[in-house]
């Protein structure tokens, strides 16, 4: 039984290397990188290493994905400021291919 | 009996023109042979016009990527290639990798001597319970010692390529800063402690259950994270400033090299250490490792947290 659901988890994991590859936008390849470290943290706990487990959860899905996301929002506003618009007035248009909506 | 040339004629020779110039007299070729003048170069726009259209032709036609076959077939052949190439390796590697035997089986290549003195005499030898603990700061404890410094040299570099001065730290375009978010703000109020208290756990139960120094440091190190992320810089700046964050990461490795210092000394001259190895079980047992912990974990937390900061801001 733990042999299917290793072998289903391994198929999601080259699914997932894949997308990141394909993927056209940005924040989708940080997104689902994201869900790379999180699959095989849970690899981990099934090949009986509970210390590799803690670390690639703590790791690779805490740490690494917002480094990533910090660098993205740095890479709009420099964009911004290299075509001379006001980056404070900035949406997400640059990065993830839409506009964000206005909350309040 | 020769006659004697008329004075016209030997006026043209060039004897006389030489024996006029030794003499100093007037050179007759001055204001003869410069140049005189030149008029404009005047062309009509259409001689322009026609000149461009013809260079834009000729770059047209040399530069036509579309009829232009060697280049097509480049291309082509350069898809084919690739993915041929890709497949082979792909397959090549594969097989390698199904020649591997099983994981865990008991006549592995890895199953010898070493393995099985880690396994039986760890727990009497180190005095741990968690055998990769003692494993990782026991038996290859240099290692250990070469991976935290190589967090402090990675920290240190990125603070020389990302760091700015303090008067732009203080003018960071506004939308750099996070937002006043209501609901992060109430998630990390009850978040953050919960996760500083399970690092500490985590790294001060290193030797008895799994986790250690570098998950629970890097634990430690979201939990500031996620604090500076959704309370802003000038809050996180009253308890995790530049000065202890140096004060924290210099301590914490010339201490670990003073621990190492030791146990290298008494480990190549056969001199008995003087730490005491405890009952296995207790929380000060296994010699230092207690305090190894320790302080891989306040370097890993730092670290990570220096490498938030420098990315978002420039500044810690």
């Amino acid at each position: 039984m733990s042999d299917i659901i290793i072998f289903l988890l391994m198929i999601f994991l080259v699914v997932c290397a894949i997308s990141v590859s394909f993927s056209k936008n940005l924040l989708n390849s940080v997104i689902i990188f994201m869900s790379y470290s999180t699959v095989m943290a849970i690899i981990w706990i099934l090949l009986e290493s509970p210390d590799l487990a803690i670390t690639e959860a703590a790791v690779g899905a805490g740490i690494t994905s917002v480094l990533f996301f910090v660098t993205l929002k740095k890479i709009k506003t420099i964009d911004a400021m290299v075509a001379g618009e006001d980056p404070t007035t900035l949406g997400s248009e640059t990065v993830t291919g839409k506009e964000e909506t206005p909350h309040e | 009996m020769s006659k004697l040339r008329p004075q016209n004629e030997y006026e043209k020779t060039s004897s006389f023109r030489f024996w006029q110039w030794l003499a100093g007299e007037k050179d007759p070729y001055i204001d003869n042979v410069e140049m005189k003048v030149q008029e404009e170069f005047h062309e009509f726009p259409i001689q322009v016009r026609k000149r461009e259209i013809d260079h834009i032709k000729l770059h047209d036609k040399i530069y036509d990527i579309d009829h232009n076959k060697e280049i097509k077939f480049f291309q082509g052949a350069y898809r084919v290639s690739a993915i041929v190439l890709c497949a082979v390796i792909m397959i090549a590697l594969v097989l390698c990798a199904s020649y591997l035997p099983k994981a865990g089986s008991p006549d592995n290549p890895t199953v010898n001597e070493v393995a099985e003195r880690y396994v039986e005499q760890g727990t009497a030898e180190t005095g741990v319970i968690n055998t990769v603990t003692g494993m990782i700061l026991n038996y290859r404890g240099f290692d250990t010692f070469g991976e935290t410094c190589v967090l402090f040299i990675a920290s240190s570099c990125v603070m020389i390529l990302l760091m700015v001065s303090e008067e732009k730290l203080k003018n960071l375009p506004k939308n750099l800063e996070p937002k006043d978010d209501k609901i992060l703000q109430y998630v990390a109020r009850i978040i953050v402690p919960v996760l500083m208290i399970f690092g500490f756990y985590v790294i001060v139960n290193g030797h008895l259950s799994p986790g250690g120094g570098f998950s629970g440091g890097a634990i430690i190190g979201s939990g500031l994270i996620l604090y500076s992320s959704a309370f802003g810089a000038e809050k996180i700046r009253k308890f995790f400033n530049e000065k202890v964050y140096k004060c924290i990461k210099i301590t914490a490795l010339i201490l670990y090299g003073c621990i190492m210092t030791y146990y290298f000394y008494t480990g190549a001259n056969g001199i008995p250490n003087i730490f005491p190895l405890g009952t296995p079980g207790n929380i000060l047992s296994a010699g230092m490792i207690f305090f190894i912990n320790l302080f891989v974990g306040s370097e890993v937390a730092c670290t990570v947290y220096s490498f938030y900061a420098l990315f978002k801001r420039g500044g810690l």
